[in-house]
């Protein structure tokens, strides 16, 4: 140890033990005060979303939640065009990234990849560093431009002619709408749900995974026998984290989804989420009517959305990790038989 | 008993099982392409387009009027630097506190819900953080400000450092701690002395990941420091911020600003990717070493 | 001819060297066990019999493992299909978890293309006798398999490893993690299975490899020390090493 501690110890050697545990209780209520002000944190900021949100919710009551017009002028505030946005770019985003990031999970974890495994994993949590706004320029200037020409018009002509299914892919569309909001924030929502699935499918005992492999069977067979029917529940759990982030994303989104207030079946047609209005909205809400009540309303129901959603994904990532870490072993399995070599 | 004979039918693996194998591998070999290909556009795109607009002004000027060649963006940086800066300021020794509580004291019921809400936090979207430190702190001073801006990523940025400073807080060993509180060393000085420094790496680790998602957070400044064409260092006054003007710019109509924001763009991005890896590449050979 | 020769087979992990040029031959018809103290490459050894040696990320191994006259490591041998003809039990039971008693019985069987119900449970009933456990669990096929007794269960993977009717048993200490009643029980099932199976076991147990064993192969640090019939292994050892282990004075 260093000089300096070893003076320390010398000098609080000397008889002073009152002080040296004046000492500790002090800095140990200091930092319980610090931690239990993480809590206070949290509940300071319910408290304050809930209680300038209450006006607009006190007045419109739910209408707030089923109305489909906004109108700040006329003080209106109907947000159904932001929930559906906000719930149909997330479940775009979800139908897209899910597969990919179990298939990508498994690719990781499962397959044989020697050097690769490492830069694959860095790269893929590379993607999740990238700063919003750097996902919304490259949506806005290249992505969404590509998607107008390209992709647009050929899903309006082959899914678009499709009766029923049709009906998401029609419309002209011009600059930023749902389906590339939902195809962004795919992207954005990737990583997390690739580590998490990760995770819990390194969970699973090899000894399953030997079990099915000295079967004879082949790598496929033995993630369907011995990998996935343990992780489903994981997965899922992942999903739900995946989706919480992709419901939370306000710029990526606020720049790509196109701002329009309609609410239609096409998913070509341009959008608006809850938090992209909060952004676009905030400068003009003025506390004066139910402006600035309602942006809050909104904030708070975003936060409560992406709290039940957390809860419920960590409650099914605990509960399959422990039926993973705990199974399999039953009672009656003895102690190891009687040592038959001595010495 | 068993036949003896094994059935000759089942001696081959059957062509459909191979197929089906070959054709799952190549759907996950698939998928890693598939991810990968966004991280190489982005990247790529940004890189190209943002280098042209690099030059001395970008760094060093404060933006010339709409359409008027020249001009840059110094007050972005600056303001970055002071908000960011703020942000550390507050939530370092905050992050740094909890996760001495959750690890060298934290049983029971306290520390359990401090996770969780450290958990809780973590999910909450960054805008919901935004516009609880816009009514809390700009509303009531009347302006929006840097410190206000400080304060919403401090939100942000607290729980990130607590949970993974509690992590490497962990790791240190248990002997260590013992040996010295064997010697008469009030526990206070045991962590502040011994504990924390031993794990000053992880924390400075924990610090870097903290900061290059305080760096990336656009929404949560948007509506706590709103932005400045000019520089500002009064911690009280709307303040500029990097990933905030690239908002804005993008979705000017004037290209000029386009291409400042792509510029933008590209520091940013290189700015938050080192600092992730340097942070990662650290940890690893701290893991390393503690083997 | 079923009969399994080893001839310089050389297994490492990584850059460490764990095997070395093991020389051996597994009859047909017979029990060959493996014995030598904690560390001394036994397991690794009967897991390059079904080439899953391998499956550990930077294993590898060399050398000739020769199984009805074709070399097992040979550049065209599928290690998939030589795993059905080279069946593994495990140190530690380890059914399927969430698949009942009968599933995980003919787990292999779905494997290769199944069959109608009512011919899976027929050879899930053949398995299961076969194994010794059918009056155990005729009443309880459908429960989960992990909630039979750890003697049960073992017998349950060596069920499940009969029904796919390979022409090898390998038996990992298999009975490591069992009481005596159950090791005893699994014994006798090996004396009956080793009529129409080459088997060989690894056990740390010398009194079973006395008792169950026709030929016995005494390893140290990675080689074969001595091989031969188990009677004059435990009784007139050629080397003295073996006889130093078989008597106790190590290990």
């Amino acid at each position: 140890m260093s000089q300096t501690v070893l003076d320390d110890i010398s000098r609080s050697r000397a008889p002073v033990r009152k002080r040296s545990r004046f000492g500790d209780v002090l800095f140990r209520r200091s930092s319980l005060g610090v931690a239990a002000g993480l809590i206070a944190l949290l509940g300071l900021m319910v408290w304050v979303l809930a209680q300038n949100g209450d006006h607009v919710l006190a007045h419109f009551g739910i209408h707030f939640f089923t109305g489909r017009s906004w109108n700040p002028v006329t003080e209106t505030y109907g947000a159904l065009p932001f929930i559906f946005g906000t719930l149909v770019t997330s479940a775009i985003a979800i139908v897209l990234a899910v597969p990919v990031s179990v298939a990508l999970a498994l690719l990781i974890n499962e397959v044989r990849l020697g050097w690769l495994r490492n830069p694959l994993t860095v790269l893929v949590d590379l993607l999740a560093a990238i700063p919003s706004v750097v996902y919304g320029l490259w949506g806005l200037f290249i992505m969404v431009p590509w998607f107008d020409h390209t992709v647009e018009p050929f899903l309006a002509e082959t899914v678009g002619r499709i009766p029923l299914l049709g009906a998401l892919f029609r419309g002209n569309p011009n600059g930023g709408d749902l389906l590339s909001a939902g195809v962004i924030l795919a992207v954005m929502i990737l990583p997390i749900v690739t580590a998490i699935t990760r995770e819990i499918i390194a969970i699973v005992p090899n000894e399953l995974r030997e079990a099915a492999l000295a079967l004879g069977a082949t790598r496929y067979e033995m993630i369907r026998m011995s990998v996935l029917p343990y992780a489903r529940g994981g997965i899922v759990g992942a999903t739900m984290l995946g989706l919480g982030r992709a419901l939370g994303e306000t710029i990526a989104v606020a720049m790509v989804v196109g701002n329009g207030l309609g609410l239609g079946a096409s998913l070509l047609r341009p959008g608006y989420t809850i938090p992209a209005v909060i952004a676009n909205e905030f400068r003009e809400a003025s506390s004066i009517g139910f402006h600035r009540s309602a942006l809050l309303a909104l904030a708070l129901t975003l936060m409560a959305i992406a709290l039940v959603l957390a809860a419920m994904s960590r409650l099914l990532v605990g509960r399959t990790a422990k039926l993973l870490a705990g199974g399999g072993t039953a009672e009656g399995a003895a102690a190891p038989s009687a040592p038959a070599v001595s010495g | 008993m068993i036949a003896v004979e094994p059935s000759l039918q089942r001696a081959r693996v059957s062509p459909v099982r191979r197929w089906k194998n070959r054709a799952f591998t190549a759907a996950l070999w698939a998928a890693g392409f598939l991810a990968l290909l966004p991280l190489v556009f982005i990247a790529g795109y940004v890189l190209a387009k943002g280098v042209r607009a690099l030059n001395l002004d970008f760094f060093t000027k404060e933006p010339a009027a709409p359409g008027q060649p020249g001009g840059g963006i110094v007050q972005s940086f600056i303001g970055t630097g002071i908000i960011v800066g703020l942000a550390v300021l507050f939530s370092v020794p905050l992050g740094i506190m909890t996760a001495v509580y959750l690890s060298e004291y934290g049983r029971g019921r306290v520390a359990r819900s401090v996770r969780f809400v450290a958990e809780i936090l973590l999910s909450t979207p960054s805008i919901v953080a935004g516009a609880f430190i816009w009514v809390l702190v700009v509303v009531t001073l009347g302006s929006f400000s840097a410190l206000a801006g400080g304060i919403a990523l401090t939100v942000l940025m607290w729980p990130i450092i607590a949970r993974a400073a509690e992590e490497v807080l962990r790791l240190v060993p248990q002997e260590l701690r013992e040996g010295a509180l064997a010697l008469g060393v009030p526990r206070w000085r045991v962590i502040l002395r011994i504990v924390v420094p031993t794990a000053g790496a992880g924390i400075f680790t924990a610090i870097m990941l903290a900061v290059a998602r305080g760096l990336g957070e656009t929404a949560p400044i948007l509506l706590t420091a709103l932005g400045n064409d000019f520089i500002n260092v009064h911690p009280t006054q709307p303040t500029d911020a990097l990933p905030l003007r690239i908002f804005n710019y993008a979705q000017s109509p004037i290209d000029q600003w386009h291409t400042i924001a792509w510029g933008g763009a590209v520091i940013l991005l290189v700015g938050v990717l080192l600092l992730s890896i340097t942070a990662r590449v650290l940890s690893n050979r701290q893991l390393r070493r503690t083997r | 001819m079923r009969r399994i020769e080893v001839s310089g087979l050389s297994a490492w992990f990584g850059a460490n060297q764990v095997l070395h040029d093991i020389n051996m031959v597994a009859q047909p018809r017979a029990v060959t066990a493996v014995i030598g103290p904690s560390g001394c490459g036994k397991s690794t050894f009967i897991r390059c019999l079904n080439r899953m040696h391998e499956e550990v990320p930077g294993a590898r191994a060399s050398g000739k493992v020769l199984f009805d006259g074709q070399d097992i490591y040979g550049p065209d041998m599928d290690p998939v299909e030589i795993r059905r003809r080279i069946g593994m039990v495990f140190q530690k039971p380890n059914p399927f978890p969430t698949m009942s008693v009968l599933d995980n019985a003919v787990a292999g069987l779905k494997l290769m293309g199944g069959g109608n119900r009512s011919w899976l449970d027929e050879q899930g009933e053949r398995a299961l006798r076969a194994a010794g456990l059918w009056e155990e669990v005729k009443d309880r096929l459908h429960e989960p398999g992990s909630k039979l007794s750890g003697g049960q269960q073992q017998r349950l993977c060596i069920a499940r490893a009969l029904a796919v009717e390979p022409e090898v048993l390998l038996m990992a200490e298999h009975c490591s993690a069992l009481d005596a009643a159950s090791t005893l029980r699994i014994e006798e099932l090996i004396a009956e299975l080793m009529d129409n199976y080459t088997v060989v076991i690894v056990t740390h147990n010398m009194q079973q490899a006395a008792r169950v064993a026709d030929w016995t192969m005494f390893m140290l640090s990675g080689e074969v020390v001595e091989y031969g019939p188990t009677q004059k292994i435990f009784t007139r050892p050629d080397n003295k090493r073996t006889e130093d282990y078989v008597t106790g004075r190590f290990g």
